[in-house]
């Protein structure tokens, strides 16, 4: 116990010390969780749109005066031919354009129908087909109330009674608002918090390596436990206050509901952070620099945070990468932190989680501990 | 068990290789309590594997060696206890103070508050830098640094004290005061346990060894030495036993 | 020059020597890109979802199979009652719960409306609207089918058109998001943590001590790298192209220049990194922690850009992988040229020579001192 006492406060006086590492180690992840909470949302808005009206007829104006109404839209520009057009998608001006025939108004009239034509940049895919989904309903909007207004001239108007509808309602539970923010701050938390721990963990020992004072350690008659123990929870303690702190932002700036158990969360929080500076020790001790040991740390960080389920869901991805989520750690923080905060999911519902992280936990700190020798 | 027969350190036989590569080639000798042993050889002679082995940081292939009466194979961690060891590579953490460091270190082998808060003094005193209490160690001069690591490795008063290469890039002043520093701790009672290529400072050994490729060539004081190869100092003896260890 | 060359010949050696790390940084990004290639992608997949269906007829288990069929979603639970839905929301995995009210098919044949309620798990935002207009567009596609026979008074028959990319395949957008965000990190990394590296084992001083010019040392450290760099931005682009069928539509030339003028750009930040931290583990940091989420999530590799708040999509400038991004997709996707993308290229240059030249000055400090 007095060894740990000792070696506790070598590390924090270390931490402390340097001051450029410590604003990296807490004022960094905060303000990252403060601006990127913001950014990461597939929510539609501001559909760069253009047209190209080769009718101007007041039916076409009218279609196009409805997109300027829309939420989910603004206006690019109007265009005179479909050439320019194409090049202003080309150029990125516009995110789609709608292109309207010579003789649409007639047409519509005379024959009940015209084609018109949307084009959209679908580099990203699923962008593209919201953006024209977006596109057609606006459309629909407009034929709503153009049948209305014409439907004494058709001889179909009868047809309209045989039409079958289904109402489609909905309800988002847990976060009516779709408040995405409720969803990333909570996650974002879940990466810096690993990030730091993974990190420091992985430079700690290797540090000490490459300087030269680990022989000295190792002369020493401290043990190993002892060693790792001291090491290792001066940076529990940060994650664990890097948590409270990401927790009290998201709830005064973002106002992320907290629905379950603080204490639960806390909970896995402490054991997961166990986990992650495990395996960044693992790492540090199986390098022979730093320079090695960061590689081999962000190349799984990388890994770690792609495949956690933040940003695009575990769900769609190929099944042998899905097995290899179960190797991530942050995949299971991930999903408890959401449970517990915005589900209220109790200690039951998490028990899964739990265990593995647990077992995981203990694995790699035993590995870690075997890695490091004293003795070569 | 701990045995206790006036050696500080017994070694017979003891090897270490690495894969094919014999760094160590059954070496055997014995320090006497009080003794500054010096190990010398160049570059890659098997000197610091020899140390190495002797402190616990390397576990030798074969052989047997006692370290403070200790069995460096079964009882590491009490050979870790009374001894004392300052690297090639610099020892005391940079981002501490003086007084930090030896918080650390003199913590870690036990010593009570009251005894390190006196060892501080007395070293702050010792080596005037009273002023400089609170500076850390990376803003001194390396000669200082290296006068307060050997200071550091002997706070806890071991039995032996191991140094490797403390002298390597300093002035010929401060390893002249550097070595003033080993005297006096061999007059407290420290076996001192040095390895070096600066073959001047075998003339302040008692005793020394000279290795080459794995191998003990020879070994007594400096002035047996001397007499026994006809040479008038270290040097010429080493540059005879490198050519082929004619007398 | 001579100089010059022999110390670019030492750094080359240094970089050589150490395998492991060589080995790391040149197996890394093909890894990633195999590896996340596959799994980045928002395209839904077997979303579990739960149906309660109060009614149990033909026309609620056609819709059933309809929403079934593709690999979209895959039932997990068939409900009895509206009371079980937040039980198994509780639990995690449903992303939704599809509820036929009863006598649906009754509704719809005598008053020709029936109602479906869907309830969705939005603890996840994006993932939950994007489900629901699946669900609704499969539904409406149902509708379709039936009304298939009705003529209506008036209608406009859109055609739609993807340019681009016709198949919609996510590839696409992610595999040049991904040479930018791996590019960029491993760049600045190498060089912020080899400088300062150099400087904690004592060896800078003795560069800073020769007779050379602190921008021919800046380059000299940079070269090495750039070197690797651009092995493994060949690799990448191979791998993307041969295995994820993305094709590069635009200059391969132009494309390579741009990319070697990216990697100069997030070469000099690491080196500006290096010059302002005092340890390797500081400049880690920065490059780790400073680098790593601004990157992925500001610049445009997973979230569209047009969806965030106006302040935020200012400070996506300040991200030099956001005009890559642009230009690498530009290049590979809709074969422009410099006429269109010079006001990218420039920027990238820009921030390069910013960088580099902010270097040298905190470089030319530390001489004087």
């Amino acid at each position: 116990m007095r060894n740990i006492k000792i070696i506790l406060v070598k590390e924090f006086r270390q931490i402390f010390r340097n001051k450029q590492m410590l604003f990296i180690l807490t004022f960094m992840p905060v303000l990252q969780l403060v601006i990127l909470a913001n950014a990461a949302t597939f929510e539609m808005k501001d559909i760069k749109i253009a047209f190209v009206d080769n009718d101007l007829s007041s039916a076409s104006r009218q279609m196009i005066g409805k997109f300027e109404g829309s939420n989910y839209f603004t206006i690019a520009g109007h265009l005179e031919s479909e050439k320019q057009a194409e090049q202003a998608l080309d150029k990125g001006e516009c995110d789609l354009y709608l292109a309207i025939p010579n003789h649409f108004e007639r047409d519509l009239m005379r024959e009940g129908a015209s084609p018109a034509s949307i084009v959209v940049n679908a580099i990203d895919g699923s962008k593209a087909s919201l953006s024209a989904q977006y596109t057609n309903s606006v459309i629909n909007d407009f034929m709503q109330g153009f049948t209305a207004d014409n439907i004494g001239y058709s001889s179909k108007a009868s047809n309209l009674n045989l039409l079958k509808k289904i109402n489609i309602s909905y309800a988002n539970w847990f976060n009516p608002e779709l408040n995405y923010q409720a969803f990333m701050v909570p996650g974002l938390l879940v990466l810096l918090v690993s990030l730091v721990g993974m990190f420091v963990s992985g430079m700690n020992i290797v540090r000490e390596k490459e300087i030269g004072t680990i022989e000295q350690l190792n002369v020493t008659p401290i043990k190993k436990y002892e060693l790792i123990v001291g090491k290792l929870f001066p940076f529990w303690v940060l994650g664990i206050f890097e948590l409270a702190v990401g927790l009290s932002i998201g709830k005064l700036l973002y106002d992320i509901p907290i629905v379950g158990s603080l204490p639960l969360l806390f909970l896995f929080g402490g054991v997961f952070l166990l986990l992650v500076l495990g395996i960044g020790f693992l790492i540090s001790t199986t390098a022979d620099t730093q320079q090695q040991s960061m590689f081999i740390t962000w190349f799984f960080t990388v890994v770690f945070i792609l495949l956690s389920g933040l940003f695009t869901s575990i769900e769609n991805m190929p099944n042998w990468a899905k097995i290899i989520t179960y190797f991530n750690p942050l995949r299971y923080f991930m999903e408890a932190v959401r449970m517990i905060l915005l589900k209220g999911s109790g200690f039951s519902d998490i028990s899964f989680h739990f265990i593995v992280v647990c077992c995981y936990g203990l694995v790699i700190n035993v590995l870690a501990t075997l890695m490091y020798r004293k003795t070569n | 068990m701990k045995k206790s027969n006036g050696y500080s350190i017994e070694v017979s036989n003891l090897t270490k290789k690495f894969g094919d590569f014999v760094a160590v080639d059954s070496i055997s000798f014995q320090v006497k309590k009080g003794e500054i042993f010096g190990f010398l050889g160049a570059n890659g002679a098997g000197k610091s594997t020899a140390m190495r082995m002797l402190c616990g940081l390397l576990s030798p292939t074969s052989g047997e060696a006692t370290v403070g009466g200790y069995d460096i194979f079964s009882e590491t961690e009490k050979v870790k206890r009374s001894i004392g060891y300052m690297s090639q590579k610099f020892s005391l953490y940079e981002d501490l103070t003086i007084g930090e460091n030896i918080e650390f270190y003199g913590g870690i082998y036990g010593l009570s508050k009251l005894q390190i808060k006196e060892k501080t003094e007395q070293l702050l005193e010792k080596f005037q830098l009273t002023e400089k209490r609170k500076s850390l160690i990376s803003s001194l001069p390396l000669g200082w640094k290296q006068k307060l690591a050997f200071s550091v490795a002997i706070v806890h008063n071991p039995e032996i004290v191991f140094l490797d290469e403390p002298t390597g890039g300093v002035d010929p002043i401060t390893r002249r005061q550097f070595w003033e520093l080993i005297y006096e701790a061999t007059n407290s009672g420290v076996t001192v346990f040095v390895t070096t290529h600066y073959m001047d400072e075998a003339e302040y050994c008692d005793r020394i060894s000279m290795m080459s490729e794995g191998k003990i060539m020879a070994i007594g004081s400096p002035r047996d030495l001397k007499s026994e190869y006809s040479s008038s100092n270290v040097d010429e003896i080493f540059v005879k036993i490198a050519r082929g260890g004619g007398k | 020059m001579k100089q010059f060359r022999a110390f670019v010949i030492k750094e080359f050696y240094h970089i050589l020597r150490d395998y492991r790390t060589l080995l790391i940084l040149l197996a890394m990004p093909p890894i990633l890109i195999l590896l996340f290639g596959y799994t980045i992608t928002n395209e839904i997949q077997d979303a579990k979802i739960a149906i309660l269906d109060y009614s149990k007829d033909a026309t609620t288990s056609s819709i059933k199979s309809k929403l079934l069929a593709g690999n979209y979603f895959k039932l997990e639970y068939e409900l009895n009652g509206l009371d079980e839905v937040e039980a198994i929301f509780r639990k995690g995995s449903i992303r939704e719960a599809i509820v036929f009210e009863s006598n649906f098919e009754e509704n719809l044949a005598k008053t020709g409306i029936a109602n479906i309620r869907i309830i969705a798990d939005a603890t996840d935002p994006n993932t939950a609207s994007t489900l629901l207009s699946y669900t609704s567009s499969i539904i409406k596609s149902y509708l379709d089918e039936i009304n298939e026979n009705v003529e209506m008074p008036y209608s406009i028959n859109t055609e739609i058109r993807m340019r681009y990319n016709e198949e919609l395949r996510g590839a696409y957008l992610f595999v040049p998001g991904l040479i930018t965000v791996i590019l960029m990190l491993v760049s600045a990394m190498m060089t912020s943590i080899s400088i300062t590296r150099e400087k904690e084992l004592g060896t800078m001083e003795s560069l800073l001590v020769s007779p050379m010019q602190p921008l021919q040392i800046i380059i000299a450290k940079m070269l090495p790298y750039l070197f690797l760099a651009i092995i493994d931005a060949v690799i990448i682009l191979i791998v993307g192209n041969a295995v994820f069928g993305v094709p590069v539509r635009g200059s391969v030339l132009l494309l390579m220049v741009e990319g070697i003028l990216f990697i100069i750009t997030a070469l000099s930040l690491g080196l500006l990194i290096s010059t302002i931290t005092s340890s390797q583990q500081v400049a880690l940091m920065m490059s780790l922690m400073g680098l790593m989420l601004p990157t992925i999530i500001l610049s445009g590799f997973i979230y569209p850009i047009s969806n965030m708040p106006q302040i935020i999509q200012w400070l996506t400038h300040l991200i030099p992988a956001k005009w890559f991004n642009l230009i690498i997709k530009s290049i590979m996707l809709k074969g422009a040229g410099l006429d269109i993308l010079w006001k990218e290229t420039l920027i990238l240059a820009g921030f390069a020579v910013f960088f580099i030249s902010l270097s040298l000055k905190k470089f030319n400090i530390r001489l004087q001192k």
